[in-house]
């Protein structure tokens, strides 16, 4: 069938797989709570007009004092815990995707002019690249942080500074090899400007493993995101991620409680197992070598 | 030298099951070799002739699998084998030479464990006789200075080097029946010239049958004893090479030698045949040339079978062009 | 061979340096340690005298010079919190995480390849199925939820294995070990798995991705036309091909390992330099931290050092170079 788009078949063979497919019809709902948080959670937990602390610590299903149930219990403050959750899902999956689109951006940027000029802008550019990603991410973000501060504006930044570097030898690899396919000199015969030959020609072929780079990093984000804001050293306590959550509840499960680091943390297992089915099926419906 | 044909292939049928639908990559082809002789399998990409050649080893992969026809190999038939026993046959009585050696040949390992290994598979001897027979195997094709060659790797030889090493791995235990699958395709001319001429003699010498499995027919004519035709799955046309090469009979055959440049007159247009070859996919009934046939009719709508027209040839069509010649010395 | 080597360790001294650069600057940016180590109710005259003996006045270069000669010979500071050399602090506490990444990397290998071997090699079958399933889920549970989990169930719930430290240590060659130990074992085992389970699911996800590719290959089909028995197939065949990028992985992420050991550590209260490096980032002592990136750095680069040797030891197509050519 060379008459149907690329898209089309992108489509059809990802849904090949029920799993991917379930996958993503996980991330679709968890995208939609999050999105809707305010309007879906039964409490708004960063209001304090709203909270009780008499209320607090108690076991998911419990009662309130105010007659509704804690499906999910509360936490030491006395918030509910599923509201608190929604919440966090907004925060967590919103810095994730901001993280990844400016990275994805820059790297992109980055590489496609690293493969298009070569010489000694591709070497410099190259050799930094290499050289930040023989470092683990964890580690450039922990030292980002401990001398940036706390603060949704400086994660974001660590997140962009630690991922870049993966778009950007993505990006090149993939532009290398179609710089010398035929079309490009095809293009460049024809005297189209320079940006247009990168953008309009490049580019569009960089896509599919730029696609599931970019999809696999998104969850590698939100996981970094978590564990940062774990460690003390990410998001302020006035935006609380699903990491922070996780870590507020971490003195109380040796008495027991377990609700408070608990869900929050199956929370962000779903929404990063969602992410990486997908991406899965991506990269095996998008690797030409396991073409048949 | 017996009256019966080293291998008999009656009515194969290689089918792959795909999600798209059910591909007949091999679809009922028959043809026979003798000991020692040579045969040409000639088609284009897609005819199946490849196929055919993995089918009789019994490598075919799924979602393929032979669902008819008999392979009878000295007697056996084949596809009633179970694994282990047809395993026992590759490499030892039948062995493959495939198209591009630099692929075959396993980069991370050395010349010699691969030669040494094919020979281990199938015969108890000490890792010192099967190095022995190694370096033989490696003189007989014309590598000099085995010794050096055998410890090397196989991207530190040139292709034709390479196709060599695979044609010794074939050669060293001493098969019946060799199945060369487009051997030359991947190399120089010149290169083609001097294996082409090295796989004949050293099957004369030790009788080993040949099948030559190629898409180039000038190869077939200077090689090959008899040819078969192949075309979108079908064998089309079987015969001794002088006489389907000098009188084709099936239209596909004729079409095939007319394009060949060096037959066509100076200053005349290429001659080629219309069309394209058909997708395997769902193909019907019907004899599969006819979109492309300047003969075709309305008979040719239901799919003719394999007619014997003369003594050991072969032609499957309704509309053959012209009666083939009493025996032709050949 | 020779040649490469030393080109590689040029680079790699380079970086060294670059990156000593780097880590000053910014460590230097961040707070004021001063407010932390004087009496808050201190007046101006004790605080010139605090950061005069911090040697914190000096110019920002001077300060870099004077750490650079005390680097060559090894001093790196002292600690601000616990007064004593910064890179004896380092070095004291390194045996508690390279034992625990050791511990984990060993886990991760001996269960990930012979588990993904399996799911690539048979990936319509359940088994291959559950496998790849299972290390999906392995790869998105995040670390330290994982280790909460753990303690939440062989803790406090099961009351099997202690929930934090290090347990008793035997002497190896000098070095304190706890894995020689029943007790050091029940301390090392959970935060070895914790440790161990998203590089597990990895190896898993890698070797099963190039067990798929290998099995396409001409050569296993051309190693089958031999006559070759399905093990030696894939047990040298394919294994040898997908054993060189994987070999490569495991080098890498072993640098990996030790960084995340710091999330593992922080939550098992393991005495490794991880917990060390989140108090000292914590508490601003800065000399602790600087040495402890150095200290990795270093280490990160001779593992990356290695790896690029191993794999051209490992492939003959880099160690012997291109196609003799000659007929």
């Amino acid at each position: 069938m060379a008459t149907d788009s690329p898209w089309a078949r992108l489509r059809a063979d990802f849904a090949e797989s029920r799993l991917a497919m379930a996958g993503l019809g996980l991330l679709v709902a968890l995208v939609g709570l999050a999105l809707l948080a305010p309007l879906l959670s039964p409490q708004n937990p960063y209001d304090l007009a709203q909270l009780d602390v008499l209320d607090s610590k108690l076991a998911p299903g419990e009662k309130s004092s105010t007659g509704g149930t804690y499906w999910l219990g509360t936490d030491d403050q006395g918030r509910d815990m599923l509201s608190g959750i929604l919440y966090g899902l907004r925060i967590s999956v919103g810095v994730g995707v901001a993280s990844t689109g400016l990275a994805l951006s820059i790297g992109m940027v980055f590489g496609l002019l690293s493969a298009y000029f070569g010489g000694w802008l591709d070497a410099i550019i190259m050799r930094v690249v290499d050289i930040q990603l023989s470092f683990p991410s964890i580690l450039i973000a922990l030292i980002l942080l401990a001398v940036l501060g706390q603060g949704v504006d400086k994660i974001i930044v660590a997140l962009v500074a630690v991922q870049w570097a993966y778009y950007a030898r993505t990006v090149r690899s993939a532009a290398l090899v179609e710089r010398q396919k035929e079309y490009v000199e095809a293009a460049k015969v024809l005297a189209l400007s320079e940006a247009r030959v990168v953008f309009r020609h490049l580019l569009p072929n960089c896509l599919p493993p730029l696609i599931v780079v970019a999809t696999v990093q998104v969850a590698h984000a939100i996981a970094l995101e978590a564990t940062l804001s774990f460690l003390g050293l990410g998001l302020p306590v006035t935006e609380p991620s699903l990491g922070l959550l996780i870590s507020n509840g971490f003195q109380y499960l040796l008495s027991g409680k377990y609700w408070i680091s608990f869900y929050p943390g199956v929370a962000l297992l779903l929404t990063i197992m969602a992410i990486n089915l997908v991406a899965d099926q991506l990269r095996d419906v998008l690797n030409p070598r396991l073409r048949r | 030298m017996s009256a019966e044909p080293l291998l008999q292939v009656e009515g194969l049928r290689t089918h792959f099951f795909t999600k798209a639908g059910v591909v007949k990559a091999v679809d009922d082809v028959s043809f026979s070799v003798a000991r020692g002789k040579v045969m040409g399998l000639v088609g284009e990409s897609g005819s199946g002739k490849s196929m055919t050649g993995y089918s009789i080893v019994g490598l075919v992969d799924s979602p393929g699998r032979i669902v008819g026809g008999r392979i009878l190999f000295d007697g056996v038939d084949l596809a009633t084998l179970d694994p282990v026993a047809w395993r026992a046959i590759r490499g030892k009585r039948i062995a493959m030479i495939f198209q591009d050696p630099m692929m075959t040949l396993n980069p991370v390992l050395r010349v010699d464990t691969q030669i040494v290994e094919a020979v281990l598979a199938h015969a108890g001897v000490s890792r010192e006789s099967a190095l022995a027979r190694a370096r033989e195997a490696l003189v007989r094709v014309g590598i000099a200075s085995p010794d050096e060659r055998l410890r090397a790797y196989p991207h530190q030889f040139s292709g034709g080097m390479r196709q060599r090493v695979a044609i010794a791995i074939a050669l060293v235990n001493q098969p019946d029946l060799i199945i060369a699958d487009e051997p030359t395709t991947a190399l120089d001319v010149t290169i083609q010239g001097q294996i082409l001429f090295e796989m004949q003699k050293i099957c004369a010498e030790s009788r080993t049958a040949l099948i030559w499995i190629t898409h180039d027919l000038s190869v077939v004519a200077g090689l090959a004893d008899t040819v078969c035709v192949m075309y979108a799955g079908r064998v089309v046309e079987t015969g001794r090479v002088s006489e389907v090469l000098g009188q084709p009979l099936h239209p596909y055959t004729r079409g095939l030698i007319d394009s060949v440049p060096s037959r066509n007159r100076r200053g005349e247009p290429l001659r080629q045949i219309p069309g394209m070859t058909p997708s395997l996919l769902g193909m019907g009934e019907g004899c599969a040339f006819r979109e492309r046939c300047a003969a075709a009719s309305a008979a040719c709508a239901s799919s003719p079978d394999v007619a014997e027209l003369a003594r050991g040839r072969f032609v499957r069509c309704f509309h053959p062009v012209g009666e083939p010649m009493a025996a032709a010395s050949p | 061979m020779f040649a490469y080597a030393l080109r590689r360790l040029g680079q790699s001294l380079l970086v060294l340096v670059l990156m000593s650069f780097l880590v000053f600057v910014g460590v230097y940016a961040i707070g004021d340690p001063v407010e932390l180590l004087v009496n808050p109710q201190a007046d101006a005259v004790e605080r010139a005298r605090a950061t005069a003996a911090l040697g914190l006045d000096k110019p920002f270069l001077e300060q870099y010079a004077i750490f650079l000669k005390g680097a060559a010979a090894g001093d790196l500071g002292r600690s601000f919190v616990f007064n004593v050399p910064a890179l004896g602090l380092i070095i004291e506490k390194l045996p508690a995480t390279i034992e625990l990444a050791f511990v984990a990397m060993v886990i991760a290998v001996a269960l990930g390849i012979p588990l993904g071997l399996v799911a690539g090699l048979y990936p319509e079958s359940v088994v291959g199925r559950s496998i790849m399933a299972g290390s999906i889920v392995g790869f998105s549970l995040p670390t330290f939820w994982v280790g909460l989990v753990l303690i939440m169930v062989f803790s406090v719930h099961l009351g099997w294995l202690p929930s934090n430290g290090r347990g008793d240590t035997v002497d190896v060659l000098g070095i304190p070990m706890s894995f020689l130990t029943l007790d050091g074992l029940s301390h090392l085992f959970m935060p070895a798995l914790n440790l161990a389970l998203f590089k597990l699911s990895l190896l898993i996800r890698l070797t099963r991705a190039g067990a798929r590719e290998a099995v396409l290959q001409d050569y296993v089909k051309f190693a089958r036309a031999k006559g070759l028995s399905q093990r030696r197939v894939i047990g040298v065949h394919v294994l040898k091909n997908i054993l060189i990028p994987i070999v490569t992985v495991i080098g890498l992420e072993l640098g990996s390992v030790i960084a995340f050991a710091i999330v593992t550590e922080s939550i098992f209260a393991w005495p490794g330099t991880g917990k060390l490096l989140i108090d000292s980032i914590n508490q601003l002592d800065r000399p602790v931290i600087v040495a402890y990136l150095l200290s990795i750095v270093t280490l990160f680069i001779v593992i990356n050092f290695v790896v690029d040797i191993l794999y051209s030891l490992l492939d003959p197509r880099v160690r012997l170079g291109g196609a003799a050519g000659a007929h």
